[in-house]
């Protein structure tokens, strides 16, 4: 569901890349927001709510709301209406809260001080 | 820790022309956004600005955040920030900051000598059954979606708010290619400008006023909206039901402003329902309770482009002289209150007036 034409804007051509939705291969535009290119192949249930399992789509797109959290190359809490798309990018949907310390333990070589570490530190003192 | 003598916090409107000012007077500023672009809601805005009066209008929002991005850019004085959330507030006056780059991020404090927060607003949900669906969504986020990053939001949508920004954002989904099933307000009349209003009637999308959302609809997605008119105390009317097919349902239903900071930092914050909520005092520089602590734009109470350029030109002058670095503010200062009182008069700055009035009884009754 791109916008292939329109009256006032044009959009500049940007580097397509291949990332990975539940492990199935889906291709979106470098540097645009993960949730952009998920919408753009009609993905728009992103997570499920930590209590009553409901499903969640984005609801600001300005990293405002946290309705958007996923599980991004295994680092919960992600706001993927925010967080830019690179190559070869793991995104999953979120089913309840997130579990920081698994991510972090479960092999994020570059640790605590990583910036996908401080994403799950946020996400989860506002949960 | 960064210390800039002016911190900058949100570079829409307000905040560039903030920064633009106390940088004319020869303050080293920091601007600060988190997102990638300075611009705030204008990078979003294809339409051509409203405001007669003011400065830029009939030029397309872009537009201006584009003319306002390059002397920001250009200007010696400024460092500009971007891709950087300011996080919080701390009581010996650091701010903390994530700055995200390239999938990782770091953390970074600074402590101003004079804070100017243009946070803008954010977008009011509505209380329905099923307003938690995916493709139930702020209109402002469908704007975003649509006009910054090329994306439709879905097939058919029903727009709840006649207001200007439910107006504008209902003709640019039909420019997007998006069918729009019904524009619905709550209140008997339409509140946004008739030019706004004949466009959408002149596509053939009605406007069905009295009414509002009953429910919306669907399994894991939104499959449809239930609407229904409202009696004159603001009650569904059972029996007046009608179902629209729709994948996307935008709420245009006011904007509040955007005050962690200011609360954080212990500024005397007063609900004022015409200016959008819970808004910081502040005296005529823009200065809020706590010395040192200024706000601009929507941040201050949600009013128009226009206004919040002249609001951030006087925080940022302000901020400037209380540094000694602007020795003809008094002046300035005159000129630009001048600019706002010609920018807020008439019946569409009536709401605004009223607004500021009560914050000056609430603030001298105390
Ligand atoms: C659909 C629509 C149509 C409009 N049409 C018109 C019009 O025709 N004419 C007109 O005059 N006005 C119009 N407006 C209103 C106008 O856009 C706003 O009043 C104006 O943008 C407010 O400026 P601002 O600088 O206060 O806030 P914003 O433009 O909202 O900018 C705030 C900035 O702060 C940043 N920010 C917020 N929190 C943080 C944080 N913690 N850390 C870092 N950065 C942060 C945000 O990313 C943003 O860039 C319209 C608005 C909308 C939504
Ligand atoms: S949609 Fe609101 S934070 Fe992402």
């Amino acid at each position: 569901m791109r916008i292939r034409e329109h009256p006032i804007l044009t959009f500049p051509a940007r580097r397509k890349v291949t990332f990975f939705f539940e492990g199935r291969p889906l291709e979106g535009y470098e540097g645009e927001p993960i949730a952009a290119a998920l919408h753009a192949a009609g993905i728009r249930v992103l997570r499920e709510s930590p209590v009553l399992g409901r499903p969640r789509g984005f609801f600001c797109a300005v990293g405002n709301c946290s309705s958007c959290l996923m599980v991004v190359d295994g680092v919960p809490n992600v706001r993927v209406c925010v967080e830019k798309l690179r190559e070869g990018m793991r995104v999953e949907r979120q089913a309840g809260k997130g579990n920081l310390l698994a991510a972090v333990g479960g092999g994020r070589a570059s640790g605590l001080d990583s910036g996908a570490a401080l994403h799950g530190c946020g996400g989860e003192e506002g949960a | 820790m960064l210390n800039p003598q002016v911190m900058v916090v949100g570079a829409g409107p307000a905040g560039m022309s903030a920064a633009l000012a106390a940088a004319e007077w020869g303050a080293r500023v920091l601007l600060v956004d988190l997102f990638s672009e300075p611009g705030g809601q204008l990078v979003k805005q294809t339409h051509k600005f409203f405001g007669s009066r003011g400065q830029y209008a009939g030029t397309r929002g872009i537009e201006i955040a584009r003319l306002l991005g390059e002397k920001v850019r250009s200007h010696p004085g400024i460092d500009l920030l971007l891709d950087t959330q300011v996080l919080g507030y701390y009581p010996d006056g650091v701010l903390t900051m994530e700055r995200s780059f390239n999938g990782e991020s770091e953390y970074l404090k600074a402590r101003p000598r004079r804070l100017v927060v243009c946070t803008g607003a954010q977008e009011r949900p509505l209380a329905f059954p099923g307003n938690d669906l995916p493709g139930v969504y702020g209109a402002g986020a469908v704007q975003t979606l649509m006009n910054v990053h090329g994306v439709k939001p879905g097939r058919r949508a029903v727009m709840v708010g006649a207001g200007n920004i439910g107006l504008i954002i209902s003709y640019q989904l039909r420019q997007a290619g998006v069918e729009v099933a019904a524009v619905v307000e709550a209140a008997p009349t339409i509140g946004g400008y008739a030019v706004h209003a004949s466009k959408i009637r002149r596509l053939g999308i009605p406007i069905l006023t009295s009414h509002s959302v009953k429910e919306a609809r669907g399994e894991r997605e939104l499959e449809g909206v239930t609407v229904w008119r409202l009696d004159e105390r603001w009650q569904g009317i059972p029996g007046t039901e009608c179902d629209f097919e729709a994948d996307v349902l935008c709420l245009a239903v006011g904007l509040s402003p955007l005050t962690e900071l200011l609360w954080q930092a212990g500024c005397r914050m007063v609900y004022v329902p015409e200016l959008g909520g819970h808004v910081p005092w502040r005296d005529e520089h823009q200065q809020t309770s706590v010395p040192g602590i200024f706000v601009a734009g929507d941040a201050s109470g949600v009013e128009e482009a226009s206004s919040a350029m002249v609001s951030g030109r006087i925080a940022g002058l302000a901020a400037a002289a209380s540094l000694g670095l602007c020795p003809c503010y008094r002046e300035l200062a005159r000129e630009a209150h001048a600019q706002l009182e010609v920018l807020r008069a008439g019946p569409p700055g009536e709401k605004i007036r009223r607004g500021l009035a009560r914050l000056g009884e609430v603030a001298r009754a105390c």
